[in-house]
C-alpha cells in the first residue's frame, strides 16, 4: 500500500467512523428498532476507537514522513460543469485539524463512556445518544473540512443536535424552551455563514480553502483575496463564529444551554461547541492577516467576551453557569490571541480548556460534596478577601456592576424587548388584520377550530 | 417528437379517471379504501414508468405510445418533457401518501372519488403544454376542493370562489389576448402583450397565493380536511402555470420584478409562521414561504438560479408534504392542533416526532436532506442575479428554520402526555412516512443525477427564452478554461433541440402564423440573444420545451 492510499484509507475512516454510528443509530430509529442500551453504548464505544485510532494513525504518518498538508479528496458531490458550480468534499488533515479531530474523538468518547452509567435506565437513553451521533459527525467533519461548504454542513449537523440536547428533557418546558432559543441563535450564526460563503464564492469563484490560505500549509498560508473582500467576507464569519461561541452579544444562549444533561452540557457547550467558532477563526486566520481592520474586529470581540464573561462568572448563582460564562472568556481571549496572530498558542489553549473545562463540568454535580470537603480538610469556610477592583468601586456602582452581571448583561432581555416583542406585535397584527379580511369576505363567517381533547376514534384502527 | 415505449401517460390520466367512477359505485368505505390505494399505487407506477422511460430516450420532450388523445383531437395534447418528468411521480406519490396514511377513522370525511378526480386533472395539467387545455384543466383543478367544502363539509366556500374565479377569469382573459407573436418577442414585448402577459401572471400568483392575494389558502387550510388542501397546494400547479404561460413571453425585467414580489411573499409568510398559533396555518405559511421561493429562483431567469428553483420545487414537493401527511396523522389523533401550548407527543408517537422534524430539517435545506442542495443552488442564483435577493432569501431559509424546530417542540415536547389509548404510529404511515425518508434521504446524499436533470431542463427553458447560458461569478482564467466545453455542450443541445423537431414541424403546419413570426425573428436575433452555439436554440418552435402553442 503506497502511502497516500494509506492516508486516504485512513481518512476516509476518521470520516466514516461517526457516519456509520450515526447510521445504525438513526436507521433503527426510523425503522423501530430498538437497541439495548448495551449495544448502543458498544457501537459508540467501537466507532469512537476505530475513528480516534484512525485520527492517530494519520498523525502518525504525518509525522514520520513529515507531511504537514494531507488532503484526502472525496470528489465532486455536486458538479454543474457550465456553470463551474461544484460541491466539492474534500478534508484536509493538517496541523490545525488533526488536534482538533483527535480531541474530539477522545472527548466525546470521554463523555460516551460517563454517558453511559449518568444516564442508565433513562428513558431518552437512545436519543441522547443518536444527538450525540450527530454531534460527533458534525465536529469531524467541521474539523477536517476542506471546502467552506463541508465546514458548513458539519456546522449545521452541530448546530442542530446542540439545540435538541439543550431539550434533552423535552417533559419540561424550560429545557425545551431554552433549546429553542439556542437554535435561533444557531440559525442566525448559520445565516452569516451561509452568506459568507456565497459571498467568496461570488467573489472569488470557489469555496475551497484555498482561497483564503493560498497554497501554503496551516499556518504559513497567505490569503489571496483582495483586502477589502477578505474584510467583507471576514466580518460575516466573525458573526458566525461569535454565534456558535456564544460571544458578545449572543452569550444569552450559554446558559440556556445548561439545561442538558450534565454530559452533554460538559462535551458540548464548554468544550467542543463552545470552541468551534474559535476554530473557524483560526482556520482562516490567514484573512486576518489580508485586513488590518478585520483583526482589530477580531482582537475587540475577544476582549469584550472575555471581560464580559470574567464579570457574569462571577455572580452566577449556579455552578454550570459560572463555567458556561468561565468558557466565555478563555474563549474571548482564544479569539484575541488569534487577532493578534498568536495561532499555535490560540490552538494549545483551546485543546488544553476544552479537556480541563470537560472535567470542571463532570465534576459539577459533586461540587458541593467537594467544598465540604475542602472546608472540612481546612477546618474552616472557605475565606474571601476583597480584592483590589471591590476596593476601587463605590457601593452603588458595584450593586449595578452585580445586577448587570446577574442579568448577563441584559442581552436576553435586549432580545427579548427589542428584536422578539416588535416582531411578534407586527405579525400578530397582521395576522388579526388577516383574520379580519377572510371573516369579511366570508360574510363573517369563520370556522372555529377544534381545539380538542384526543380523539376517542383513533382507537378504532387498532385491535 | 420521439415516442414513449409505453402508453404511459394515457394511463396515468385515465387509471385516476376510472378509479374516480368506481368509487361512486362502492359503498363499503373501508373496500373504498383499499380500492383507491390499489388505484394511486398503479397511478404511481405508471407515472414512475413513464419518467424512467422518458429519461433512457435522451430527449427533451416526448409523446405516448399510440397516442390516443393525439388521434382523436389532431394535436399532441399531453407531452412529456424534461420540466414535468419528475413532477408526474411526484404528483403521484403525494396522492399514494395521502390515501396511504388516511386512517380507517377518517374515511367517511375524506373523498376517495374526489382525490382521484383531481389526480387524474393534476396528471393531466402536468402532461399538458397547449395553451387553452391547460387554461382548461388548471380552472378544472379547482373543482375538487370547492366540492367538498360546499356539499360535503357545508363550509362557506366565498372567499375560495372569489379567489378561483379571479385566477381563473384573469387566465382565460389573458390568455385571450396575448397576441400569437408573444412567444417569438419575449424580450420585446409590446403593449398587448405586456397587458395579456400581466393579466395570466397575475392568474397564477394567485393561484400560487402572492401576498396579499394568499388568503384564500389559509382559509382552505382552515375549512377543508387536511388532505385535500394538502393536495390543492402541495405540487404547485401555479409554479407550473408560470413556467408554461408566463415565462415564454415575459421579458426579464418583468419576471425579476415577480421574482421581487415572490421573495416580499416568502418573508412575509416566515414571519407569519412564527407568529401563528394553529397548527394549520402555520403549515400553510411555511409553505406559502417555500413555494415564493420557488417562484423566486424561476424568475430569475439564470442558469443556476432556475436549476436550483427545480430542484426546490421537487424537494417541497416530497418533504413538505412528507411534513403535512405528519401534521395529518397528529391531527388524526389530537384533533386541531394549538401551537399556543405544548403537547407532549413524543413518548407516544416517537415515529411520527422523527417524521416531522426530518421533513421539516429537509424542507429548509438541512444538509444531507434532499432540499440542501437545491437551495444553495437557489440562493446562488440568486446571489448572482442581486446580491441582495441572495441574503433575504438566506434569512427566509434561517426563519423558516426557527419555525420547524418551534412547531416539533409545542407539538412532541413541554409536557408529558398521560393517554390511555395507543397514538403509535399504524403500519400503512410508516410505510407512506418510510418511503418518504428513502426519498428525501436518497436525494440528499446522492444529488447528482437530480441536480443534472433539473440543469438540463433550465438550460432548455432558457434557450427557448433566448438567455445566455453564461457563466456567472468566476475568475476570467478559470472561465477561459471552460470556453470550449461550454459552447460544445452548447451546441450539442442546439442539434438535439432540431434533432426531435418532428412534433415541432407538426406545429408549424397547425400554426403558420406562429411559424411565420419565428422565421422573422430567427432572421433578426433580438439583442439579447446570444452569441455562442445557444442562440440557434432561442428561434425553435415553441412547442419544445416549455412554449405553448397557441
Amino acid at each position: 500500500m503506497t502511502l497516500d492510499a494509506a492516508f486516504s484509507f485512513l481518512g476516509m475512516a476518521v470520516v466514516f467512523s461517526p457516519a456509520i454510528l450515526l447510521v445504525v443509530l438513526g436507521g433503527a430509529a426510523l425503522l423501530g428498532i430498538g437497541i439495548s442500551e448495551r449495544s448502543t453504548a458498544r457501537f459508540t464505544h467501537a466507532a469512537v476507537t476505530f475513528g480516534l485510532l484512525s485520527a492517530l494513525s494519520v498523525l502518525g504518518l504525518m509525522l514520520t514522513y513529515d507531511r504537514r498538508h494531507v488532503p484526502i479528496e472525496f470528489g465532486n458531490w455536486v458538479l454543474i460543469e457550465e456553470q463551474h458550480f461544484h460541491f466539492h468534499l474534500k478534508f484536509v488533515f493538517d496541523r490545525l485539524s488533526v488536534p482538533f479531530a483527535i480531541l474530539s474523538f477522545v472527548l466525546c468518547g470521554t463523555i460516551g463512556s460517563f454517558t453511559k452509567v449518568y444516564l442508565h435506565r433513562e428513558p431518552g437513553y437512545r436519543r441522547f445518544f443518536l444527538f450525540y451521533a450527530v454531534f460527533l459527525l458534525g465536529m469531524v467533519v467541521s474539523s477536517l473540512a476542506g471546502t467552506i461548504e463541508t465546514l458548513f454542513f458539519g456546522w449545521e449537523l452541530v448546530g442542530l443536535s446542540s439545540a435538541l440536547l439543550v431539550a434533552f428533557f423535552h417533559e419540561r418546558q424550560v429545557p425545551v424552551r431554552n433549546g429553542h432559543r439556542v437554535w435561533s441563535v444557531y440559525r442566525v450564526a448559520d445565516a452569516a455563514f451561509l452568506i459568507a460563503a456565497l459571498t467568496l464564492h461570488h467573489l472569488t469563484g470557489a469555496g475551497d480553502f484555498d482561497g483564503l490560505m493560498g497554497s501554503g500549509a496551516w499556518p504559513e498560508g497567505t490569503a489571496t483575496i483582495d483586502a477589502n473582500y477578505a474584510l467583507i467576507v471576514g466580518l460575516l464569519l466573525l458573526v458566525a463564529a461569535a454565534g456558535k461561541s456564544g460571544m458578545v452579544p449572543f452569550s444569552g444562549w450559554l446558559p440556556r444551554a445548561m439545561e442538558g444533561p450534565t454530559p452533554s452540557s460538559a462535551v458540548f457547550y464548554g468544550a467542543l461547541s463552545v470552541h468551534l467558532g474559535a476554530y473557524l477563526l483560526l482556520r482562516v486566520s490567514p484573512l486576518l492577516e489580508t485586513s488590518l481592520p478585520l483583526s482589530l474586529a477580531v482582537i475587540a470581540l475577544g476582549l469584550v467576551s472575555a471581560v464580559f464573561g470574567a464579570a457574569a462568572t462571577r455572580v452566577q448563582t449556579d455552578v454550570k453557569t459560572a463555567l458556561a460564562f468561565a468558557s466565555l472568556t478563555q474563549v474571548g481571549i482564544i479569539v484575541v490571541e488569534i487577532g493578534c496572530g498568536l495561532r499555535y498558542i490560540a490552538l494549545i489553549h483551546m485543546i488544553g480548556h476544552a479537556l480541563m473545562r470537560t472535567l470542571q463540568l463532570l465534576r459539577a454535580p459533586s461540587l458541593l460534596q467537594d467544598y465540604h470537603r475542602l472546608e472540612d480538610a481546612i477546618g474552616q469556610n472557605l475565606p474571601r478577601q476583597a480584592t483590589a477592583l471591590d476596593r476601587s468601586i463605590s457601593e452603588n456602582d458595584r450593586r449595578w456592576l452585580f445586577r448587570f452581571c446577574l442579568e448577563r448583561g441584559f442581552l436576553d432581555s435586549m432580545l427579548d424587548n427589542f428584536v422578539i416583542h416588535p416582531f411578534l406585535l407586527v405579525f400578530g397584527w397582521c395576522r388579526r388584520m388577516e383574520l379580519s379580511w377572510t371573516r369579511f369576505l366570508a360574510g363573517g363567517k369563520s370556522p372555529l377550530p377544534d381545539y380538542t381533547t384526543p380523539h376517542a376514534a383513533v382507537l378504532e384502527d387498532h385491535p | 417528437m420521439p415516442e414513449l415505449h409505453w402508453p404511459w401517460m394515457e394511463f396515468s390520466i385515465v387509471l385516476p379517471v376510472l378509479g374516480a367512477v368506481l368509487m361512486g359505485l362502492v359503498r363499503d368505505r373501508e373496500l373504498a379504501r383499499k380500492l383507491c390505494i390499489a388505484i394511486c399505487l398503479a397511478t404511481m407506477a405508471c407515472a414512475t414508468g413513464e419518467w424512467l422511460d422518458f429519461n433512457s430516450l435522451h430527449a427533451f420532450e416526448a409523446h405516448d405510445h399510440g397516442d390516443l388523445f393525439a388521434a382523436l383531437f389532431h394535436q399532441d395534447v399531453f407531452v412529456i418533457d424534461e420540466l414535468s418528468a419528475p413532477l408526474l411521480p411526484l404528483a403521484s406519490l403525494l396522492y399514494l401518501m395521502t390515501v396511504l396514511s388516511t386512517l380507517k377513522t377518517k374515511v367517511n370525511r375524506f373523498s376517495f372519488g374526489w382525490t382521484l378526480f383531481s389526480e387524474a386533472v393534476l396528471l393531466a395539467t402536468f402532461s399538458c403544454r397547449e395553451g387553452w387545455t391547460l387554461i382548461g384543466l388548471l380552472a378544472l383543478g379547482t373543482l375538487s376542493p370547492w366540492v367538498e367544502l360546499r356539499k360535503r363539509r357545508h363550509e362557506v366556500t366565498r372567499v375560495y370562489s372569489v379567489h378561483m374565479s379571479l385566477f381563473v377569469g384573469l387566465l382565460v382573459a389573458g390568455w385571450w389576448l396575448l397576441p400569437n407573436e408573444a412567444i417569438a418577442n419575449a424580450e420585446m414585448a409590446g403593449g398587448t402583450t405586456l397587458f395579456a402577459g400581466a393579466l395570466i401572471t397575475a392568474a397564477a400568483l394567485i393561484r400560487s397565493g402572492i401576498a396579499p392575494l394568499h388568503c384564500w389558502m389559509t382559509d382552505l387550510f382552515e375549512r377543508a380536511t387536511f388532505g385535500t388542501a394538502l393536495l390543492f397546494v402541495a405540487p404547485m400547479p401555479g409554479a407550473y402555470a408560470i413556467m408554461r404561460l408566463v415565462l415564454p413571453i415575459a421579458p426579464s425585467w418583468a419576471l425579476q420584478s415577480i421574482a421581487v414580489l415572490s421573495l416580499v411573499t416568502s418573508v412575509y409568510a416566515a414571519a407569519m409562521a412564527l407568529a401563528e398559533t394553529d397548527a394549520r396555518r402555520f403549515f400553510c405559511y411555511l409553505f406559502l414561504s417555500h413555494s415564493s421561493l420557488v417562484l423566486v429562483g424561476l424568475e430569475l431567469v439564470t442558469p443556476i438560479g432556475l436549476t436550483g428553483a427545480l430542484c426546490v420545487w421537487l424537494s417541497v414537493g416530497l418533504s413538505l408534504g412528507g411534513f403535512g401527511l405528519t401534521m395529518r396523522s397528529i391531527e388524526a389523533r389530537v384533533g386541531r392542533v394549538s401551537l399556543s401550548q405544548f403537547h407532549g407527543l413524543y413518548e407516544h408517537t416517537p415515529t411520527l416526532a422523527a417524521m416531522f422534524l426530518l421533513t421539516g430539517l429537509a424542507s429548509i435545506g438541512f444538509p444531507g436532506t434532499i432540499g440542501f442542495i437545491g437551495t444553495e443552488l437557489l440562493i446562488e442564483g440568486a446571489v448572482g442575479v442581486y446580491p441582495l435577493i441572495g441574503m433575504t432569501v438566506v434569512i427566509t431559509a434561517a426563519l423558516n428554520g426557527i419555525a420547524i424546530l418551534y412547531a416539533y417542540f409545542r407539538v412532541f415536547t413541554g409536557t408529558r402526555l398521560v393517554i390511555s389509548i395507543p397514538f403509535r404510529a399504524k403500519l400503512s404511515e410508516r410505510i407512506a412516512l418510510l418511503i418518504l425518508t428513502v426519498l428525501i434521504l436518497g436525494g440528499g446524499l446522492y444529488p447528482q443525477p437530480g441536480v443534472s436533470s433539473r440543469y438540463h431542463a433550465a438550460t432548455a427553458l432558457l434557450a427557448q427564452r433566448g438567455v445566455p447560458v453564461h457563466q456567472h461569478g468566476h475568475k476570467p482564467e478559470t472561465s477561459q478554461l471552460t470556453t470550449e466545453p461550454r459552447n460544445a455542450t452548447a451546441e450539442r443541445q442546439a442539434q438535439t433541440l432540431f434533432q426531435n423537431s418532428e412534433g415541432q414541424a407538426s406545429a408549424v403546419r397547425q400554426h403558420p402564423n406562429v411559424s411565420r413570426e419565428r422565421g422573422s425573428a430567427g432572421a433578426s436575433p433580438s439583442p439579447n440573444a446570444f452569441s455562442n452555439g445557444l442562440d440557434t436554440a432561442s428561434e425553435p418552435d415553441g412547442s419544445l420545451i416549455g412554449a405553448v402553442p397557441r
